[in-house]
């Protein structure tokens, strides 16, 4: 590449590019980590008091939106994040199952406050004590309810975990 | 007024449906399988008791008469409840239905049908309410173990 002969000039004139920001350099999963990451639709299958928590983190005094993990998808096809509020019983547990099968990848599972995390202080015949003996968990965020700081941080966890993973899109390698 | 509804039930029931005792206002009564429906009518019809609350059980397990079935019934005139208390034993765990005098009995039958396993003779339909089919056993027995899970869906681990 031939060396400019002319200075860089801070404010390109009117209707020409800026020879300084033509082009940026970034690896592929760095860039689209980090597009993801901002970009979470949450499925929110909510079964029981953890729902109220939800109400209110996902409220304005905290707001979720900040993250862009607040539009909720009534359809899991649309959505990128299955957050399962509240206990699950073997009832329900194959339904738990058929909605993340329906979403598509790339997905992620919040496992939301102590019941979906453990069974919570329930074990007994109706109860599946946690969400990860059916699927697949990334995040778990304890507490009954959690507080809403709690469930930020799960969050801004998962955030780091996208940012930092792998995203092949045309290939297993790429 | 409730005391005087229940003095006057008191009067009319305690000959046909034994001794009544009163705890925290409500009339209970003590009487056999085979005295409920004709009772249960009774109430209904003459005195007025005209919402059914619930049906559940009680397990002794260490009693010949394992399970205690236990109705209550609501006045909205006279603003009072009855209590029915009856003992069956495990063998032979059968109460008749009160279907044809209330129709929600059909849906708490059921449940008292899954939890304790209480065959309410007349309920054409004691499919489970709560529970889902293949589930073995009644879990509110006193001898179904607490940690025995049956899940529907294969564990990953």
């Amino acid at each position: 590449m031939a060396a400019r002969t002319v200075p860089i000039v801070a404010v390109a004139p009117q209707g020409t590019k800026d020879g300084a920001f033509e082009y940026l350099t970034t690896r592929k999963d760095e860039l689209i980590g980090w597009a993801r990451k901002f970009s979470l639709f949450p499925y929110p299958f909510v079964t029981a008091c953890c729902a109220m928590e939800f109400m209110a983190v996902s409220a304005s005094p905290y707001d979720t939106d900040r993250f862009g993990a607040a539009l909720p998808r009534f359809s899991p096809r649309q959505a990128d994040l299955l957050m399962v509020v509240g206990t699950v019983t073997h009832k329900q547990a194959p339904v738990l199952l058929k909605v993340w099968e329906q979403m598509c990848e790339p997905k992620w599972v919040m496992a939301f406050g102590a019941c979906a995390t453990s069974g919570g202080f329930y074990q007994n015949y109706a109860t599946v004590l946690g969400i990860d003996h059916v699927i697949p968990v990334d995040v778990y965020i304890p507490g009954c309810p959690p507080r809403p700081e709690m469930v930020i941080d799960g969050i801004m966890q998962l955030q780091d975990k996208i940012a930092r993973g792998s995203h092949p899109i045309l290939t297993k390698t790429f | 007024m409730a005391a005087s509804a229940l003095e006057t039930l008191q009067q009319h029931l305690v000959p046909t449906a034994g001794p009544a005792t009163l705890s925290h206002g409500c009339l209970v009564f003590t009487l056999s399988p085979a005295e409920l429906v004709p009772t249960v009518r009774r109430l209904r019809d003459e005195f007025a008791f005209d919402i059914f609350l619930d049906v559940t059980a009680v397990d002794w397990p260490a009693d010949a008469l394992r399970f205690e079935v236990v109705h209550h019934f609501y006045s909205t005139l006279h603003k009072v409840r009855v209590r029915l208390k009856m003992r069956v034993a495990e063998a032979d765990a059968v109460v008749d239905s009160l279907v044809g005098l209330y129709g929600s009995a059909a849906f708490m039958e059921r449940e008292c049908h899954e939890m304790y396993g209480i065959v309410f003779r007349g309920n054409g339909d004691l499919r489970p309410i709560l529970l889902y089919e293949g589930f073995v056993g009644h879990p509110l027995r006193k001898d179904y173990p607490k940690q025995r899970e049956q899940p529907l869906v294969p564990y990953r681990n």
